[in-house]
C-alpha cells in the first residue's frame, strides 16, 4: 500500500474504490470518430449544392474542407487524454493505490465530458451547415440570399426606425405610467379602496387582451369615434393661430399621426405589466425600510419617492428588461392599423421577390437590438446586487 | 410633569392584545430601559411611541402634548422622537452620507452643504468620517448601527427610543455601540431603550421597567429591580437571563 493512502487511512475514513470510467473513454473516442464522419457527410452536402449552383470549387473550397475536418478532429485529443487517464486508473488500482486511481478516474471523466460536450455542439453547427446547404442550398437561398440581402437592407432598416420610435417613446411612457398604477394598487386604507379596485381592474383587462386587439381597437376605434376631433383642436388652438382655415383643414391639420394610436396601445398593455412588477418590487422591500423612513419623519409619499421605489427598481431590473423586449418586439404588430414597420417593408419586399431574405434581416435586426441590452441589464444587475443584499 | 407619558396603553393585532393597559413615564435626561422575556411586547410599546402603530385605548404625552391617536401630525412628532431599530436601519442604496442627510434636506429643509456639515460632524464625533461615502454594505453591523444612531440624531430629536439596537450583532461589536449609547446618556439626552443587555442597562438605566403579560409588572431604581425584585416573575425571568450568562 502507497503512502499516500496511508495517510488518507490515519485522516479518517478509507476512500472508497471509484467508478471504472473505461467505458466512458471508450465512448469518447467512439463519438469523436462518429463527429469526424459527420463533418466529412456535411462537406460532401455543401460541395454538391455549391457544383449545382455551379460555383467554382478552387483553393479556398480546399481550404475550407481541412479546416472542418481538423476541427473535428481535435476531438480525438480529450478523448485520448481520458482514455490514457483511465489506464493509469486502472494501473493505480491494481496497486492498491486507491486515491491515486480516484484522482486519474475523475481526470478521466473529467476529459470523456469535453469531448461529449464540444462533440454535440460541432455537431449541431454540422447539422446547421447541412440543412441551408441542402437541397441544393434551397435552404440557404430562401432565408439568406444575399443579393436580396444586400440591395434591400438599407430599405427593411430604414422602416425599422419606425419600430424604434414607436417603443422608445412607448417604453418612456409605459414607466411613468407604470409606476403610476402600482402606487394606486398599493394605495393604503379604506380611502384608498376604490383607486386600488380601478387599478386592479385596468391591469386585469389590459394584461388580459392580446396586443394585437388592443393595437386594432385603439388604433380604429379611437378615430372613428370622433373623440380626438373634438379634443385635439382646442388644444392645439391655444398655440397656433386657425383663422382662414376651413373646417377639413384644421381637422387635417390637428390630425393625431396614426404611430401615436400605436404608442397609446402599447402603452396601455404594457403598462399593465410593468405596474405588477414594480408592485412586486415595492412589495419585496423590507418593512422595516418603510418603518426607518417614516421614523425619521418622510412623509408616504416621500418615503416612496427616496426610500422604496429607488430600492424596487434596482430589484426589477431584470423582468422590466423582460417586458421592454416583448414591446420591442410587439412593435412588429402596428401594421394591422397599416403603419409601416420593418416586418411590414420585409414583408412587402418578400412577396414581390418570391423570396423570404427580407424578413431574415428583420428578424437579424430584433435579436440584435436585445443583446446589448441584455449585456447593459446583466453589468446594472451586478453593481447593485451586493449592495442591495446588505439591506441590514 | 413627565417628558414622556404613557397612560393606560392597550395595543391589539387582531385578537391578540399585545399590551393591556401600559403605565409608565419618562422624565427629561432619564435613560429608561425596557425589559422584559421576548414577544412581551417591547419592539410593539416603542413603535406605538413613535406613530408607527396606532394604539387601541389609552393616550401617550410628549410634554404634556398628546401624541397618540387621531388628529395628530405624526410627522411631526417623529422630528421630536428618534428611533433606531434592530436591523434593517439603513438605507442600502444611499451611502452614509445620504443616509444621514436625507431627512434633515427632505423634512427640515436644511441645504444640501449645511446637512452636510452637519452630518460630518455628528460622524466625526463617532469616528466614521472616513466612511461618509461608502455604501452599508461595506460597513461592520456595529458601523451600520452607529451610522443609523447619527442619522437619527441628525433630526435633533428630544427623545430616542432604542429598540434592542445590538441584538443582532456579534459580541465583539456591541461595545462600540453601547459606548456610544453612554455618551449620549452622559449628555442627558432622554432615552427609552428596550434591551437584553442587562450589564449595561444596569449601569446607564435611571429606571428599569419590566414588562410582562401586557403591562409593566415592576419599575425601579436598576439597583432595585436587579438587585432585590420585588415580584416573583421579575426574578424568575433575572434568574433565566443570569443563567443564559448575560448579566
Ligand atoms: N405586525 C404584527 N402583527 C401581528 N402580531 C404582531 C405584529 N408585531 C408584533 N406582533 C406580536 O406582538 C407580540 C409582541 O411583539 P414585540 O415585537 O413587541 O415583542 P418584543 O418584546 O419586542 O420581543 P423581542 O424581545 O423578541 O424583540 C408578539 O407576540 C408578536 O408576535
Ligand atoms: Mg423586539
Amino acid at each position: 500500500m502507497s503512502d499516500i493512502a496511508a495517510k488518507e487511512r490515519v485522516g479518517g475514513a478509507l476512500p472508497t474504490l471509484p467508478a471504472r470510467t473505461d467505458g466512458l473513454s471508450l465512448a469518447a473516442l467512439l463519438f469523436a470518430g462518429f463527429c469526424v464522419l459527420c463533418a466529412w457527410g456535411a462537406t460532401r452536402t455543401v460541395a454538391s449544392a455549391l457544383d449545382h449552383l455551379q460555383i467554382e470549387r478552387g483553393a479556398g473550397w480546399s481550404i475550407v474542407f481541412f479546416l472542418v475536418i481538423a476541427a473535428t478532429a481535435i476531438l480525438f485529443w480529450p478523448a485520448a487524454r481520458s482514455w490514457s487517464f483511465s489506464s493509469r486508473a486502472r494501473q493505480a488500482l491494481s496497486t492498491n493505490n486507491i486515491v491515486e486511481a480516484r484522482i486519474d478516474a475523475a481526470a478521466a471523466r473529467e476529459w470523456s465530458y469535453l469531448t461529449f460536450g464540444w462533440g454535440a455542439t460541432s455537431l449541431v453547427l454540422l447539422a446547421f451547415a447541412s440543412f441551408i446547404m441542402a437541397n441544393n442550398a434551397g435552404v440557404g437561398k430562401t432565408f439568406f440570399y444575399l443579393p436580396l440581402i444586400a440591395e434591400k437592407w438599407d430599405l427593411v432598416l430604414r422602416a425599422f426606425w419606425n419600430n424604434i420610435k414607436i417603443f422608445v417613446i412607448a417604453e418612456i411612457l409605459v414607466l411613468i405610467w407604470g409606476l403610476v398604477v402600482a402606487i394606486a394598487r398599493l394605495m393604503p386604507g379604506p380611502a384608498g379602496r376604490p383607486v386600488r379596485l380601478l387599478a386592479i381592474a385596468y391591469c386585469d383587462i389590459f394584461r388580459g387582451l392580446p396586443a394585437i386587439l388592443t393595437l386594432y381597437l385603439v388604433g380604429f376605434g379611437l378615430p372613428i369615434s370622433g373623440l380626438p376631433d373634438l379634443i385635439v383642436p382646442p388644444i392645439v388652438g391655444l398655440f397656433v393661430n386657425f383663422d382662414g382655415m376651413t373646417a377639413a383643414e384644421i381637422k387635417q391639420f390637428t390630425r393625431i399621426p396614426l404611430t401615436w394610436y400605436c404608442i397609446l396601445a402599447l402603452t396601455l398593455t404594457y403598462g399593465a405589466y410593468v405596474a405588477e412588477v414594480y408592485r412586486a418590487g415595492i412589495d419585496s422591500i423590507h418593512p422595516s425600510q418603510w418603518a426607518a423612513s417614516r421614523s425619521l419623519g418622510l412623509s408616504y409619499l416621500q418615503t416612496l419617492r427616496y426610500v422604496i421605489v429607488p430600492q424596487a427598481v434596482r430589484r426589477i431590473m431584470a423582468p422590466l428588461l423582460n417586458d421592454f423586449i416583448g414591446l420591442q418586439k410587439d412593435t412588429a404588430l402596428v401594421q394591422v392599423i397599416g403603419v409601416v414597420d420593418g416586418f411590414n417593408q420585409a414583408r412587402m419586399i418578400a412577396s414581390n421577390a418570391f423570396n423570404l431574405s427580407a424578413v431574415t434581416i428583420i428578424a437579424i435586426i430584433f435579436v440584435l437590438i436585445t443583446i446589448p441590452q441584455a449585456r447593459f441589464v446583466d453589468r446594472l444587475v451586478e453593481r447593485d446586487q451586493a449592495r442591495m443584499r446588505a439591506a441590514s | 410633569m413627565a417628558f414622556l407619558e404613557i397612560k393606560d396603553v392597550h395595543k391589539r393585532f387582531g385578537y391578540l392584545e399585545v399590551l393591556r393597559g401600559v403605565d409608565m413615564s419618562v422624565n427629561e435626561h432619564q435613560v429608561v430601559c425596557l425589559i422584559g422575556p421576548s414577544g412581551c411586547g417591547k419592539s410593539t410599546l416603542l413603535r406605538c411611541i413613535n406613530g408607527l402603530e396606532p394604539i387601541q385605548g389609552g393616550e401617550i404625552k410628549l410634554e404634556g402634548d398628546r401624541v397618540s391617536g387621531p388628529g395628530v401630525d405624526v410627522n411631526r412628532l417623529r422630528r421630536e422622537v428618534g428611533i433606531v431599530f434592530q436591523s434593517f436601519n439603513l438605507f442600502p442604496h444611499m451611502s452614509v452620507i445620504e443616509n444621514v442627510t436625507l431627512s434633515p434636506t427632505k423634512v427640515l429643509g436644511f441645504s444640501k452643504a449645511e446637512a452636510r456639515e452637519k452630518a460630518m460632524a455628528l460622524l466625526s464625533r463617532i469616528g466614521l468620517e472616513a466612511k461618509a461615502n461608502e455604501y452599508p454594505d461595506r460597513l461592520s453591523g456595529g458601523q451600520q448601527q452607529r451610522v443609523a444612531i447619527v442619522r437619527a440624531l441628525a433630526v435633533e430629536p428630544k427623545l430616542m427610543l432604542l429598540d434592542e439596537i445590538t441584538s443582532a450583532l456579534d459580541p465583539e461589536l456591541v461595545s462600540e455601540v453601547l459606548n456610544i449609547v453612554r455618551d449620549l446618556a452622559g449628555q442627558g439626552m432622554t432615552m427609552l431603550l428596550a434591551t437584553h443587555e442587562m450589564g449595561f442597562a444596569r449601569e446607564v438605566a435611571s429606571k428599569v421597567c419590566f414588562l410582562y403579560d401586557g403591562v409593566v409588572h415592576e419599575e425601579g431604581p436598576p439597583e432595585k429591580i436587579f438587585g432585590n425584585p420585588e415580584h416573583e416573575r421579575t426574578r424568575a425571568f433575572l434568574k433565566r437571563i443570569i443563567e443564559a450568562g448575560r448579566l
